[in-house]
């Protein structure tokens, strides 16, 4: 469980916002979309749950605890997460890639293994046959399998993404989030997930939380939000997903 | 093989291990010290501008200078140590920047994912930053290599034994052998070095790979004995050599190598271990032996007056030698005697032209200077002598020309000029006939060759025995002809030693 009690973020002393006066929480085993255009704060809202970013004031809780008073290298260890660049280190096989964390954690050597294997089976990259390559041998989409299986690899509860998919071509993109959707579900993660492509959060997520200007305008189901939009903003932003529906459901009965 | 060239080669061990040693022992230094301050300063922009500035000036002293001031700031200390410590700051610079540059060049995202999955910055510097950034380090430490190993050439001139010792030695003896020999060896072992570091560097990024080809197993077997040889040579040179009973030094000119040879020769016949130390800088070589680290050389009396006490006048030859004695004594050099012979300024002219001009004497020029030209080496003309000269004879030639002094003999002998600032021992003085015009009003000093000593050495009653026949014992003429036979007549050093020792056992006998 993620909770986020009215947080705050200036990086100028507080002339500015980058993110004013937020509260959230994420239940356990719940999918949180944060969706808003570049520049509105949902990044850094992100990266100040696992302390990649401090905020200027207010709480943050992961599964009860406050982050502030964790260590913040042994909290990110136990957050998975996923990055916007992906983020592979090139000059480890995508084995150590994935045994990244368990390795900073100090697992058993046959632990790491196993769990390595196991990763890499899930995300589809059987580890016989990648797990000695490196990173560059892959295609961009098979490089954010490794990613999304780096995240896994120390079984977290909790996985942070940042715009995990949004370098990848239209069909690798929908299998990556499929896979990544049933993932999550078997796992019970409780995921919060930074994009800005509105039919990806409102596929994926069970919630979403609209930012803009530093602003958490509305949070709610993807039905609450495409039929309830309390805000121009968010009723403008679910306007797009809406008619490309409408249009394609009319393509289907062949109008 | 030429006996010259198998004599050369009979110095290569010694060198090649001397070049070896200070040229890793520099390198591993400014490893040491310049990757750790890469790092710091690729952290703190506030370190990074000041640090490579420094180190970039560093390199643009001339590397003489470097090596000069270094033993300055040790004391007057030759040897291993400010060669070892001149190198040292030379490398710094390709290997910091490079530290630098690689360091900048890791992508920020994979550097993000470091922290994000919680690596501490410890160990994204160590895990991530460095691997990421060692192919650029290497070529900065390779860079640096190659520069030290042409660099430690110049440490002969601060005592230190390298491939310069042949270069040094070659170029004032005239013995292209020993210059050809050394430049090959230093370009040899600069290559080699770049080489292992190369495929050291590859095999260290192949060595994930599960395939075991045969040509890297080959490379392995090769840098692995590459490696055994340097350490062998490497820890062969730690061993405790057996120690030297004296070191005798010189400068770098023809006269010095065959007086030190000489010198060698006489102790090591008397049964002591000798070193030698040859081709010094003059003020390296008196500050040497007044702390210790010299035992023994030959100094001129008119160089300590005028350049180590200051003196502007000329009180004449005797007043010069007490002035001298006196003023080694209270700086704690002892004067074993005085050899004979007299190297000092001279002005010369062609026998035939100082007979057509009925010139015999400095005087006899005065009323035909206005007509004159005159060439003398890089200095004369900047000596308090030349101004001397010209003050107390109240002349000036129409025509002032400095050579490099081999050019100078050469532009007198065909007719270039008139008259030239020669070397009264000088081979060439012999070699060309010519004549050294008197000096009635004493301008120029007396230069008397004189035997020091360091305190310590000559505690040593033995010593003094040793070199006995070499005091008063060598004429102006036996040393201009020693002189000639490695200037003019092409001979090694070797054989102008061995016709010195005879000329001064005949005198003995």
């Amino acid at each position: 469980m993620i909770e986020l009690r009215n947080v705050q973020k200036s990086y100028d002393g507080g002339a500015t916002l980058a993110v004013a006066d937020t509260s959230v929480v994420v239940e356990r085993g719940e999918f949180l979309g944060l969706i808003g255009a570049s520049g509105c704060g949902k990044t850094t809202t992100l990266k100040m749950i696992n302390r990649l970013e401090e905020p200027s004031s207010g709480e943050i809780l992961v599964n009860g605890r406050n982050v502030r008073e964790q260590n913040p290298e042994l909290l990110r260890r136990n957050i998975g997460y996923v990055f916007q660049g992906i983020g592979l280190f090139p000059h480890r096989s995508v084995a150590e890639n994935v045994a990244a964390v368990p390795r900073l954690l100090q697992w058993e050597p046959d632990k790491i293994q196993a769990r390595c294997e196991q990763c890499m089976e899930l995300v589809g990259l059987p580890f016989a046959e990648f797990g000695q390559r490196s990173p560059s041998q892959l295609s961009g989409g098979q490089q954010q399998r490794v990613g999304v299986a780096r995240a896994l690899a120390a079984k977290p509860e909790v996985v942070l993404m940042d715009e995990p998919f949004g370098a990848l071509d239209p069909i690798t993109r929908s299998e990556l989030q499929e896979e990544f959707k049933s993932i999550q579900r078997s796992m019970d993660l409780t995921v919060v997930m930074v994009t800005h492509d509105m039919t990806e959060a409102l596929l994926l997520a069970d919630r979403i939380a609209v930012m803009r200007e530093g602003v958490v305008l509305q949070i709610g189901t993807p039905y609450e939000l495409l039929h309830n939009p309390q805000h121009d903003y968010v009723r403008e932003i679910v306007a797009m997903p809406r008619q490309r529906a409408k249009r394609l459901e009319e393509l289907m009965r062949g109008e | 093989m030429s006996e010259n060239l198998r004599e050369q080669l009979l110095l290569l061990p010694a060198y090649f291990q001397g070049h070896l040693l200070l040229t890793l022992a520099a390198i591993t230094m400014g490893v040491l010290i310049s990757v750790p301050l890469g790092v710091w300063a690729e952290q703190s922009a506030r370190v990074k501008r000041p640090l490579l500035a420094v180190v970039s000036i560093v390199q643009t002293f001339p590397s003489l200078a470097i090596l000069a001031l270094v033993v300055a700031l040790l004391g007057g200390r030759i040897g291993f140590l400010p060669a070892f410590i001149a190198l040292t700051l030379y490398s710094m610079l390709p290997i910091v920047r490079n530290t630098v540059t690689g360091l900048e060049s890791v992508s920020a995202s994979v550097v993000e994912a470091a922290r994000g999955i919680g690596m501490s910055p410890h160990q994204i510097l160590r895990e991530v930053k460095l691997p990421l950034a060692m192919p650029i380090i290497v070529a900065g430490i390779r860079t640096a290599m190659v520069w030290t190993v042409g660099l430690a050439t110049l440490s002969t001139l601060v005592g230190a034994t390298s491939f310069g010792n042949y270069i040094f030695t070659g170029i004032q003896t005239r013995n292209l052998v020993a210059v050809t020999v050394g430049s090959l060896a230093s370009a040899a072992l600069a290559v080699g070095l770049d080489g292992l570091v190369a495929a050291i560097q590859w095999l260290l990024e192949k060595r994930n790979e599960a395939v075991d080809s045969a040509r890297l197993r080959s490379i392995r077997r090769s840098v692995y004995a590459a490696i055994g040889v340097v350490i062998c040579i490497v820890l062969y040179g730690l061993l405790p050599q057996p120690r030297a009973d004296f070191i005798v030094a010189g400068k770098p000119f023809t006269e010095q190598y065959i007086m030190v040879g000489l010198l060698a020769a006489e102790l090591e016949e008397a049964g002591f271990k000798v070193e030698q130390r040859l081709g010094l800088g003059s003020d390296v070589v008196f500050e040497a032996v007044s702390n210790g680290t010299v035992d023994l050389y030959v100094e001129y009396t008119g160089t300590i007056w005028s350049s180590y006490m200051n003196q502007q006048g000329n009180p004449g030859r005797e007043a010069i030698r007490s002035g001298v004695i006196d003023y080694l004594e209270r700086e704690g050099v002892v004067t074993l005697g005085f050899t004979g012979f007299q190297n000092r300024y001279s002005l010369a002219m062609r026998r035939d032209r100082a007979e057509e001009l009925g010139i015999a004497s400095i005087e006899d020029l005065v009323p035909l200077a206005g007509e004159l030209s005159a060439g003398a080496d890089l200095e004369f003309f900047g000596r308090s002598e030349w101004l001397r000269l010209r003050d107390l004879y109240n002349m000036d030639f129409s025509n002032k020309l400095t050579f490099d002094a081999s050019l100078m003999y050469t532009a007198l002998v065909e007719g270039q000029v008139d008259l030239i600032s020669a070397y009264t021992t000088d081979g060439r003085v012999a070699a060309f006939d010519l004549v050294l015009l008197e000096d009635p009003r004493n301008a120029l000093l007396a230069y008397d060759a004189m035997l020091l000593a360091s305190d310590a050495a000559a505690a040593n009653p033995a010593l003094m025995q040793a070199v006995d026949s070499v005091i008063d014992s060598i004429s102006n003429a036996a040393m201009r002809q020693a002189n000639r036979l490695v200037d003019v007549d092409g001979e090694s050093v070797n054989a102008a030693i061995e016709y010195l020792r005879s000329e001064s056992l005949m005198r003995s006998n």
